[in-house]
């Protein structure tokens, strides 16, 4: 998630806010009296960031700095779940502002609760393995299709994994939000943590790799109504492959891993058939 | 040349931001105060006014909106009630700590359970620990002043803090009376163009307001004094502005933080808040005109709380009745009554202060009541000690 962040400020540049959500990086972005970016930054209430950012983005218009970025750094928690009204306002409003939301699949800054971005069977505090329990039981939201349903003019997901196609996707949001205006831009971007993941700090990217390279985490962007994979493996690995690296999913059996297989294979036919879907209505 | 119209509390409010020339409106509904916000909008889309009008999409989006543009550098306002102000309660907490000037207009509506549309103070008395200045007003006239005279308290460096503007919900809301508006010339020679002073949000100079309070708590908590600090220094800018303000525009209320009605010479007063004093005024004016050495406070700054105005004038008087519009559960008494017994205290000659608990969920309070009450209060006087202390008027 550092990462997340460290390449967006790069691309957005010093004429940029920073609104951090609660959460790892609201934190570890600074220390008492100085922050790891130099720009200027707030931590909001938990549930408005994008509400804040609302009102930030306006402000300035009015003052005629039309040019500062306006980025919100938001984890899953922040996004998916407390979040998402503030979000869903700001996109319905146009509100140009560049929401990054790092997706490292929980609750991780409190120390790895459960989100709705939470994957089906993993194990986290609140959703624990037991006698009953074997991790969560529930398929995760999907932000990213909830966002392209708002008809924000740029979407994108995103992985630390793949540094170049993600500083490509912060560019293009800065041009469509800050440039031209055209409204909110979404990226949704993959990123693992090992202590909440169960995964040694050294395998993050291979791991983040993995999630693309099984199908898991498919990396697109829709902008302006136009969708396109960005990243597509030619053959996708057995999500077995991404799964049993991961600590946070060594309890699961033959069949949960059968069933995380089916759900990604159905959710990537769900894409290609809303690719061709959305490129049909705006073609 | 002066303006004059039948204009509604919340129309006033709406006319007070207008001249006040706010530049961003953070608007979300909620009953008693949408039309305030409605007034606005129809301003902003007849090209009245030169705002940007944010559709937030809840009451806690629409104060986080309104700090932000605060922080940005313009001069923003919204307004809520009840369960939008309780709703927005995390960031009515969070704003003072910035030292950022705000404005929120409130129309004051009982908070649920019981569910009610109607007026009492429970809505706003629910944020008296957060550190916002809060304003009462008895009428539309008061409140379109208030706006104005709002936002240069808020704005003055020596206070740097959030206001709120109350006004009695429906009472005051939603009925119309003559209110003068003044000229938009002469409203900008008194209130400047707003300017952060401390806290912002600006690329060209990059502050960081992520506040962490853990790492040096007693250093912290100095900011808590600091905050306080500005809270009562407040009461010095509200009377230097409500005097000014009386200069410029021939109206002034009380001497900013409390009204006076005869209290010179009386023996007992009533102390009021809001649109309910005007039924007082009745029932006093009735007490004098048969000889009764009684008069009426009332108190238009909750916060600050005037302490030392309310201690002054205490001190000539045998009884006070504090009627309350709003209860501190818990302690078996009014809000008002409990922090008027704690700031007269310290005093050699105390009066005996007894408390009425009236207007609740929006019930009236006639000036029967209040008649009732000032024989009680003079009753207390008399014999030195009172009946009872706390009296729930229903």
């Amino acid at each position: 998630m550092v990462l997340a962040f460290r390449h967006a400020v790069e691309a957005l540049g010093r004429n940029t806010v920073v609104i951090h959500a609660p959460g790892c990086m609201g934190w570890v972005s600074n220390m008492p009296g100085r922050t790891a970016h130099k720009l200027p930054a707030i931590m909001p209430c938990f549930a408005s960031s994008a509400a804040f950012a609302s009102g930030l983005v306006r402000a300035y218009e009015i003052l005629g700095r039309r040019n500062v970025n306006v980025f919100v750094l938001a984890g899953d928690g922040g996004t998916a779940d407390i979040g998402l009204q503030a979000l869903s306002g700001a996109a319905e409003r146009k509100d140009p502002i560049i929401y990054v939301c790092y997706d490292n699949e929980a609750y991780m800054n409190t120390g790895i609760q459960q989100s709705g971005s939470t994957p089906y069977g993993a194990w986290t505090t609140t959703t624990p393995v037991g006698r009953l329990w074997k991790g969560k039981e529930r398929e995760r939201k999907d932000v990213p299709l909830i966002m392209l349903a708002h008809k924000i003019p740029y979407l994108a997901t995103a992985s630390v994994a793949y540094v170049e196609d993600y500083v490509k996707k912060v560019r293009k949001a800065a041009r469509i939000s800050t440039i031209e205006r055209k409204g909110l831009s979404y990226i949704h971007i993959h990123s693992p943590c090992p202590p909440g993941w169960r995964i040694p700090s050294e395998k993050s990217i291979e791991v983040a790799r993995l999630a693309v390279e099984t199908g898991f985490w498919p990396l697109y962007e829709v902008v302006e109504g136009s969708f396109k994979f960005t990243v597509k493996p030619e053959k996708l690995k057995p999500i077995a492959d991404y799964l049993k690296t991961q600590g946070r999913f060594n309890h699961l059996t033959d069949q949960q891993i059968a069933i995380i297989q089916e759900s990604v294979n159905s959710k990537l036919a769900e894409l290609e058939r809303l690719a061709l879907a959305i490129s049909r209505s705006t073609g | 040349m002066v303006k004059a119209e039948v204009l509604t509390g919340n129309e006033a409010i709406a006319y007070g931001a207008k001249l006040s020339r706010i530049q961003l409106i953070s608007a979300y509904p909620i009953t008693p105060q949408t039309t305030i916000v409605e007034k606005l909008a129809s301003f902003i889309a007849n090209g009245e006014l030169k705002a940007y009008y944010i559709h937030v999409e809840s009451e806690h989006s629409a104060l986080a909106a309104a700090l932000a543009a605060a922080l940005a550098g313009v001069r923003a306002f919204t307004a809520s009630s009840s369960q939008g102000l309780a709703y927005m309660h995390e960031w009515v907490a969070y704003a003072p700590g910035l030292r950022v000037p705000l404005l929120m207009a409130i129309a004051n509506r009982s908070l649920a359970v019981p569910w009610n549309v109607f007026c009492d103070y429970s809505d706003t008395f629910a944020e008296m620990t957060t550190g916002w200045l809060q304003l009462y007003c008895e009428n539309a006239q008061e409140a379109l002043d208030t706006v104005i005279q709002g936002y240069r308290v808020a704005e003055d460096e020596r206070v740097c803090l959030p206001v709120m503007v109350c006004i009695d919900g429906w009472t005051v809301s939603h009925t119309g009376e003559p209110v003068e508006v003044p000229d938009q010339e002469k409203v900008d020679a008194f209130l400047p163009p707003y300017r952060p002073r401390y806290s912002r949000l600006d690329p060209d100079q990059p502050m960081y307001l992520i506040w962490r309070g853990w790492e040096d708590p007693k250093a912290t908590a100095k900011f808590e004094f600091f905050e306080e600090e500005a809270a009562q220094a407040a009461k010095t800018v509200i009377k230097e502005v409500n005097q000014q303000y009386f200069k410029l525009f021939g109206r002034g209320y009380g001497n900013g933080l409390i009204e006076e009605v005869k209290v010179e010479d009386a023996k007992v007063a009533l102390l009021t808040m809001g649109s309910m004093t005007g039924t007082a005024r009745v029932a006093v004016k009735r007490a004098r005109s048969e000889g009764k050495p009684v008069g009426l406070i009332r108190l238009k700054a909750f916060r600050p709380f005037p302490s030392e105005d309310l201690k002054k004038l205490s001190e000539r008087l045998d009884a006070i009745a504090v009627v309350d519009r709003g209860v501190l559960h818990g302690c078996g008494c009014g809000v008002v009554y409990s922090h008027l017994r704690s700031s007269l205290y310290d005093l050699d000659e105390r009066p005996r202060i007894i408390n009425f608990i009236a207007g609740l969920q929006g019930s009236e309070v006639s000036v029967e009541d209040f008649e009732a009450m000032i024989k009680k209060a003079l009753r207390t006087a008399e014999a030195g000690k009172p009946k009872e202390l706390v009296e729930w008027v229903l």
